[in-house]
């Protein structure tokens, strides 16, 4: 009993401790601070209970106890559900949107670090079990770095390069070098444009990359998280401004023109190297034979 | 969420007075070049829109 009990406390702190270091609340704010917080670390608390419960439970040949663990992928679909709807209903308010794309994977990666405290604490309490406390504390510590390796994504800078590219007009309509952006009709506009406009250009590594930054989710993730960080010089009666994000068709390469509240051109390029390749637009046709034939 | 300019016009303002048959969406007169740029301006900012230059002496106002 004493052993069973001893199981489930390493399991559940393990795996809420993991929970905690999986939230990532850096420039983004989210989850936010204090009430979303504490939503997720009580998730985690309630994952991180189904599995530290499965060990004893099969030790003590409750082999039904195990069916449990369904509850569990029930109740963190309902996590994901909850982001998604709690995002787009958020998205409205935001000068620039994240769009379902990006709201999506969002999404996913709560309901998915749900998954990922059940395997920490399970892995906790079946060697806390079998061994001792310590070493399943260490198997619950290494669980955990295995985790945070296996599911680091790619970024922007993995698949494309981006550099800073002159933003100019051709009498009304906007280009970035030669990307097409729009057609922009009052001198008033074009001449912030002009002074305060900034472009870059993302270049496909390959022929992934290519297929990565045609998609509009990703695109408009890139825009989304440009605006953030570098600020966006309009308002909702000024649509002009909204940060746009083109693609040359023939070379595939991608144009992003964007007016923000810090000029800074660096800061930029390095804002859209940090966007995260999100989960729903990553292909890759260099995988397949008849993508590497076509792809020279 | 569409990243690509989402397509209502909601008007149109115009120098090209007794020019052209319009119909269907609400079209403006201007005199002069400036005028009309003032007109697309305001437009624009009231109606939360861009307004774009068709080159020939119209610009319509693009819900977005």
């Amino acid at each position: 009993m004493q052993k069973d009990i001893l199981t489930i406390i390493c399991g559940v702190v393990m795996g809420t401790l993991s929970r905690y270091w999986m939230m990532r609340r850096d420039f983004r704010q989210y989850p936010s601070y204090p009430h979303a917080t504490v939503t997720h670390l009580a998730l985690g608390f309630v994952a991180a209970t189904l599995g530290a419960v499965a060990i004893p439970a099969i030790a003590a040949k409750e082999y039904t106890a195990v069916t449990f663990l369904t509850l569990a992928a029930t109740q963190f679909r309902d996590v994901r559900n909850m982001e998604r709807e709690m995002l787009t209903a958020l998205d409205q308010s935001k000068l620039v949107s994240r769009g379902a794309d990006f709201i999506e994977g969002i999404a996913r990666t709560f309901e998915a670090r749900n998954y990922l405290v059940v395997f920490v604490s399970l892995t906790t309490s079946l060697f806390t079990f079998i061994f001792s406390p310590l070493l399943g504390i260490l198997a619950g510590v290494f669980a955990l770095l295995l985790v945070r390796r296996f599911m680091r994504g790619y970024l922007i800078r993995d698949v494309a390069k981006v550099r800073a590219a002159k933003v100019h007009f051709k009498g009304p309509n906007l280009f970035v070098e030669d990307i097409h952006i729009m057609n922009l009709g009052l001198p008033e506009i074009k001449k912030i444009y002009e002074e305060r406009g900034r472009g870059v250009i993302l270049e496909p590594l390959d022929d992934n990359g290519r297929e990565i930054l045609a998609n509009v989710g990703q695109r408009q993730a890139i825009a989304h998280d440009a605006a953030m960080l570098l600020g966006i010089h309009r308002d909702v009666d000024t649509a002009e401004f909204t940060p746009l994000v083109r693609r040359k068709a023939d070379t595939g390469r991608v144009g992003m023109v964007i007016v923000p509240i810090e000029p800074d051109i660096e800061c930029l390029v390095a804002a859209v190297n940090n966007v995260p390749v999100l989960e729903s637009a990553f292909v890759s046709p260099l995988q397949s034979r008849i993508g590497r034939i076509a792809a020279d | 969420m569409e990243i690509t300019i989402a397509k209502i016009i909601l008007a149109a303002v115009t120098t090209r007075k007794g020019q052209d048959r319009v119909s269907g969406i609400p079209v403006f007169y201007a005199e002069t070049d400036e005028e009309m740029i003032k007109m697309a301006t305001i437009l624009s900012r009231i109606l939360e829109a861009v307004a774009h230059d068709m080159e020939n002496g119209v610009y319509i106002i693009v819900k977005h």
